[in-house]
């Protein structure tokens, strides 16, 4: 297997776009990373483009060709393909892409990810959300996605004394992260009593304890290691990638209070990169809800088991702390347009070990991850990043 | 969502009944009914189960905030229930004067759960109520 860089990153910004199309975003984020690698449209021997669900929000589907046509490149005939695995159709694009490389079949290849919500009513954009759920046996009773999380908080609650105000701790980090990101979709500090105060969606989430509803795209060019300094000064090594599956449905998990899919992805993941948890300098984690960041930063073994609240609480898991989580502002504040968020994931850590992230710059950031989940933990990718 | 109506005859026993599989091999309970055992896949022997539908509250959420078809239900209980037998699901736990709690003894009803806009059927399935002790 080769070893694979990213060469380019691009992102839109993220938010209510209402005066760009699924076509205009993919884009503005291809025309981003392709500028920033300095390719050409003739370098790109392949396109894998996450998409989660285009069929239910704006009535598309075949992305793969469309994206390749909207962006400029139908003469040339690349191969596209669409990818999906719900929430987690964008870190499984860049899985793909990181395969097609590897292999050696190909040679420069686009990672993109893509999603317009706001062109259907919020209870519409649910519905189709909630289809990454169980269908038969969990949203058919009810369950919506909220729901399914508040379950596992409920149950995080019991059994390791975590509190809602640990939540919400969660809440107020990314947001103070995303008002430091010029592309997160909200530029609003929150302090611990707006999330306790804003209303119930399923308890004991509030609405700010979720992820949005939100456009946006975001777009890599990934090279083989050994040309990437030909297109660039500071290509960013990918050495781990993994992929893990569980029970669709949460309530056949073999325990509600782990996502053992990314127990298995990270696993896989850190032995192929050789490291530990503890070398991890910044992470990009599957924040969908509060209690999806404490899930991941135990999952991922960054705490133990039953400590995520005490360590957000603790302010480890902020810009400054020992370990700081979602820097982008993650899905909660920086936005989450679903097949676009694992590819954001991954421009977020190849920004910051280039050194170019800004006002959210981790000092001296070497080894970065990104975590990436699909529905309640059916899906999780885990991606290992060095400078 | 509008579907036709034979997506919903095909689970009448699962969702009427609680009928689900056992396999007689490894003695594992499946609500809904597996035709493969993950233990012993091949090996499997599986028969036809009817679960008693007596269980206990694993863990539950208070929804709010529904999608479409369930948006008129609000605010209602939702949890993951583990049946005697082993295998757990997802209900609603309805009729409860005492509310909902982690832990909570429940028995099946036959409940209508929805209906698909003015013109859909209506159907039918499970949910559960409290045991009085």
């Amino acid at each position: 297997m080769r070893s694979v860089s990213i060469i380019g990153v691009g992102c839109t910004k993220f938010g209510e776009r209402w005066d760009s199309s699924l076509r205009d975003m993919a884009l503005e984020a291809g025309v981003l990373a392709i500028s920033d690698a300095g390719i050409a449209g003739e370098d790109i021997g392949a396109m894998y483009v996450g998409n989660m669900s285009g069929g239910r929000f704006i009535d598309q589907e075949h992305i793969g060709a469309l994206i390749a046509d909207c962006v400029g490149l139908s003469r040339l005939h690349i191969p596209s393909t669409r990818v999906e695995a719900a929430c987690a159709s964008g870190g499984l694009a860049l899985r793909q892409a990181i395969l097609a490389v590897a292999s050696g079949y190909q040679d420069i290849v686009i990672a993109a990810g893509v999603e317009k919500m706001t062109d259907v009513s919020s209870g519409t954009a649910a519905d189709a959300l909630s289809a990454a759920a169980d269908r038969e046996w969990e949203t058919f009773f009810g369950a919506t996605f909220p729901a399914l999380y508040a379950m596992i908080a409920r149950l995080h609650m019991r059994k390791f004394g975590t509190t809602q105000e640990q939540l919400a701790e969660v809440a107020v980090k990314n947001h103070h992260h995303g008002y430091l990101n010029p592309l997160a979709q909200y530029h609003m500090e929150l302090k611990v009593e707006d999330v306790l105060k804003s209303p119930m969606v399923a308890d004991p989430l509030h609405i700010m304890d979720c992820s949005p509803i939100t456009d946006g795209a975001a777009a890599l060019v990934l090279a083989p290691t050994e040309v990437a300094r030909k297109y660039c000064d500071t290509p960013i090594k990918i050495i781990g990638t993994a992929q893990a599956s569980d029970t669709l449905a949460l309530h056949d998990r073999r325990e509600i209070t782990t996502l053992d899919a990314t127990v298995h992805a990270a696993r896989a993941a850190f032995s192929q990169a050789r490291i530990e948890p503890s070398q991890i300098d910044v992470a990009e984690v599957h924040d969908c809800f509060t209690i999806g960041e404490i899930l991941a930063i135990e999952d991922l073994g960054f705490v133990e088991k039953g400590q995520g609240g005490k360590a957000a609480e603790d302010g480890v898991t902020c810009l400054g702390g020992k370990m700081p989580v979602n820097t982008s502002g993650g899905l909660k504040a920086c936005g989450h347009p679903v097949g676009a968020t694992g590819i954001k994931q991954a421009c977020e850590i190849a920004l910051q070990l280039r050194g170019q992230a800004g006002k959210r710059q981790v000092d001296e950031a070497e080894i970065g991850l990104a975590h990436n989940v699909g529905g309640s933990g059916g899906t999780a990718l885990v991606h290992i990043f060095s400078r | 969502m509008t579907t036709h109506s034979p997506r919903f005859w095909r689970c009448i026993p699962q969702r009427y009944r609680l009928t689900g599989t056992h396999c007689t091999m490894c003695n594992e309970y499946y609500f809904p009914p597996r035709t493969i055992c993950p233990n012993c896949r091949r090996d499997a022997k599986m028969e036809e189960h009817k679960f008693k539908g007596t269980g206990t509250v694993v863990t539950y959420t208070i929804i709010h905030n529904a999608t479409e078809d369930f948006e008129r239900q609000t605010p209602y209980n939702l949890a993951i229930i583990e049946l005697d037998e082993g295998p757990r699901l997802t209900g609603q736990v309805v009729s409860s004067k005492s509310g909902i709690k982690i832990g909570m003894r429940v028995r099946p009803v036959f409940r209508i759960l929805g209906k698909e806009g003015e013109r859909g059927i209506i159907y039918y399935g499970t949910k559960f109520v409290p045991i009085e002790d």
